[in-house]
């Protein structure tokens, strides 16, 4: 880790660059062949008001599907990498995830519970999102809760949050076990993905990751502090119990955005923080923001490849953050080290 | 003169000897003949005897073949399409259980059981002498042979032969090889029926067929794709690689499909309401003209004998699709 501390003016324009170049990349490539230079001229005619060049069908393809789906990406990215920035930093444990805490198997429950005890309510729209988000919420709040009755403190959370996140696991897997033609359902859910989204999914996403995500950037500083150990955290007047408590909360209300409209896409939240690390610095104050930015980059771009790499069909996106992510993380890793 | 009449007549005589002689052989002939068939019964048409055809070794093309040394009568079924097949060639009394998924006929005797998380020991509590499973339950088949209880895997198909062969494997090991053979030949014509009465489109229409909200679908490699290869039907999927891609939204919409089969509608709630309520689908020519049709997903899944049902329903949607 570098030693910088504060976000200089160079890392932040990278990250909007790169996400602006995720987005127009995502935009411009998709599984119908739109032609770029007349979605280019689209986005020309519809900055300047001129004559679209597109059909109506072509037009609804770009602006009803392909850019609320980069729109999404970008969300979902950046709010997993952001909250997995902040459990990183709050637990000072360079392996911890978005899911830590129980949230993917709170979700996992809870999508579980719709699809086979109630079927009739998983056709209806925004059912599982609404219920992954209340179960990754809920898991997140067992194992808070379990955390503090056995006394507090980082380790018993994380400790709390693996035997949560075994049970709701094993809850998830009775389920299935119970309706197994439901298999299917859940399984798809389970690997992540942005192929249904919509605007309706974004205005969902948008405000929660606002809110959360303001909240992490705000706190990146305490973050800092935190880092130097409880004591010494507390000597400067931070107390980090409430830190603790409020950094997770919106960590997990992002997680939670982020699962109810995409499922479970891992790797990001583990991956783009250290990435940012290992090419900007340590402090907070620069991975927690730079994680927005990149990781929204990240799953753009992920996408494009999730929609391309097969067209006219797609790829799980979680496949594609794993294939993508892991070789690269791994080479960044091994020329640190060797640096 | 007088005498040439006798002549000839003595000659016609001679001439007519012969032929009374055949006559008269003809006769007696035929006599003998209605003598012996007269007192016996017509005769019927010879009765299956059902054991006489086991022992018998039955296989399915790919399979390894298995050996039944009598007729089974405690069939234990696992494939929804085999209990279906089993009822509909008259087996079904042998079957002793059904899997869960086992919702046709409703007299099928369903179980708990389930081809994919049952165990050999709870199957062989049921003391099958034969078990047919699907593809896929390896496991399960494993330990049952372990138990060396015959088990007839059937993989699912890929055509409408497929299928075919199947029930008519299902009538060998069964001992209804005769009723399964009849079955295929009803379903058999009753499907070109159904073909050659629906009329043709000038132009091949296309088609999407959903197995899922989030755009799984069939090609025509997978044995649905077959059955809507018999009206001539162009799959919007068939790009892809493999029988059940997931197909990109913009890829479906770009390709605008004349008919829209849901196959999801129990599963997921796909109505044709909602598949017009998705953002960019109510330009769709399936949308705009009302063809988004909805199949029960039990038999536009399977590949028994009421595939026929499925065809007629697909008949419906493309004749429907030509009328002004």
């Amino acid at each position: 880790m570098r030693g910088t501390t504060r976000l200089r003016p160079v890392p932040l324009l990278a990250g909007v660059a790169a996400l602006l170049l995720a987005l127009l990349v995502s935009v411009l490539l998709g599984a119908a062949d739109l032609g770029w230079t007349r979605v280019l001229a689209e986005l020309g005619a519809q900055l300047t008001g001129g004559h679209s060049p597109l059909s109506e069908r072509e037009a609804a393809i770009l602006w009803r599907l392909r850019v609320p789906r980069a729109v999404l990406g970008a969300l979902v990215g950046a709010a997993l990498a952001v909250s997995g920035a902040a459990f990183q930093g709050v637990f000072r444990n360079p392996l911890a995830d978005p899911y830590l805490l129980g949230a993917a198997s709170g979700a996992g429950l809870a999508v579980t519970l719709v699809i086979t005890v109630l079927p009739g309510a998983a056709g209806v729209p925004g059912a599982a999102q609404a219920a992954a988000f209340a179960g990754a919420l809920g898991g997140v709040a067992t194992t808070w809760l379990l955390g503090r009755a056995a006394g507090g403190g980082a380790a018993t959370l994380v400790l709390a949050g693996v035997a949560v996140g075994a049970f709701l696991s094993a809850g998830q897997t009775f389920l299935q076990q119970l309706r197994l033609e439901s298999l299917q359902q859940v399984y798809m859910w389970i690997l992540g993905r942005l192929s249904t989204a919509g605007w309706g999914d974004v205005l969902l996403v948008l405000p929660l990751l606002v809110v959360s995500g303001g909240v992490l950037w705000a706190c990146a500083r305490l973050l800092d502090v935190l880092g130097t150990g409880d004591e010494e955290a507390a000597s400067l007047g931070v107390h980090p119990g409430r830190v603790r408590a409020v950094v997770l909360l919106a960590a997990s209300l992002a997680t939670a955005a982020a699962v109810s409209v995409a499922g479970l896409i891992g790797f990001v939240g583990l991956v783009v923080p250290h990435l940012v690390r290992l090419a900007f610095g340590g402090g907070n104050r620069i991975v927690v923001p730079l994680s927005l930015l990149f990781g929204g980059a990240f799953l753009v771009l992920a996408d494009v490849l999730a929609r391309s790499v097969l067209a006219p069909a797609e790829l799980p996106i979680g496949v594609i953050t794993a294939f993508t992510g892991a070789p690269f993380f791994a080479l960044l890793l091994h020329r640190s080290r060797r640096a | 003169m007088a005498h040439r009449p006798d002549h000839e007549d003595a000659m016609l005589g001679f001439r007519r000897l012969p032929a009374l002689l055949l006559t008269v052989l003809a006769l007696l002939l035929a006599g003998t003949a209605c003598a012996t068939r007269t007192p016996s019964p017509a005769p019927e048409a010879p009765v299956e005897d059902p054991a006489a055809a086991f022992p018998a070794q039955i296989a399915l093309d790919g399979q390894e073949p298995i050996t039944l040394p009598q007729q089974p009568k405690h069939i234990v079924s696992l494939s929804p399409t085999a209990t279906e097949s089993l009822y509909a060639i008259g087996a079904g009394d042998q079957v002793e259980a059904a899997d869960r998924s086992s919702s046709f006929p409703a007299d099928a005797p369903r179980t708990e059981l389930n081809a994919l998380s049952s165990d050999a020991a709870t199957v062989a509590g049921h003391d099958p002498d034969l078990v047919i499973a699907p593809d896929g339950a390896g496991k399960l088949v494993e330990g049952l042979r372990e138990l060396e209880i015959p088990v007839l895997v059937t993989p699912a198909a890929t055509s409408l032969d497929d299928a075919y062969a199947q029930i008519e494997t299902l009538g060998q090991a069964t001992g209804h090889s005769r009723q399964a053979r009849d079955v295929t030949a009803r379903m058999r014509a009753d499907i070109a029926k159904i073909v050659a009465d629906t009329p043709k489109a000038p132009e091949p229409l296309t088609y999407f067929h959903e197995l899922s909200p989030d755009f799984y679908t069939a090609t025509s490699r997978s044995f649905i794709g077959d059955v809507y290869g018999l009206f001539g039907l162009r799959n919007i999927a068939d790009d892809a690689e493999g029988e059940y891609p997931q197909l990109a939204q913009e890829r479906i919409v770009q390709a605008d499909p004349d008919l829209i089969f849901l196959a999801d509608s129990k599963c997921c709630g796909a109505t044709a309401d909602a598949v017009a309520a998705r953002p960019g689908w109510n330009t769709l020519t399936a949308v705009r003209e009302r063809r988004v049709v909805t199949l029960d997903e039990d038999v536009a899944g399977r590949w028994g004998p009421r595939v026929v049902d499925l065809v007629r329903a697909v008949a419906d949607s493309v004749s429907r699709a030509q009328r002004p």
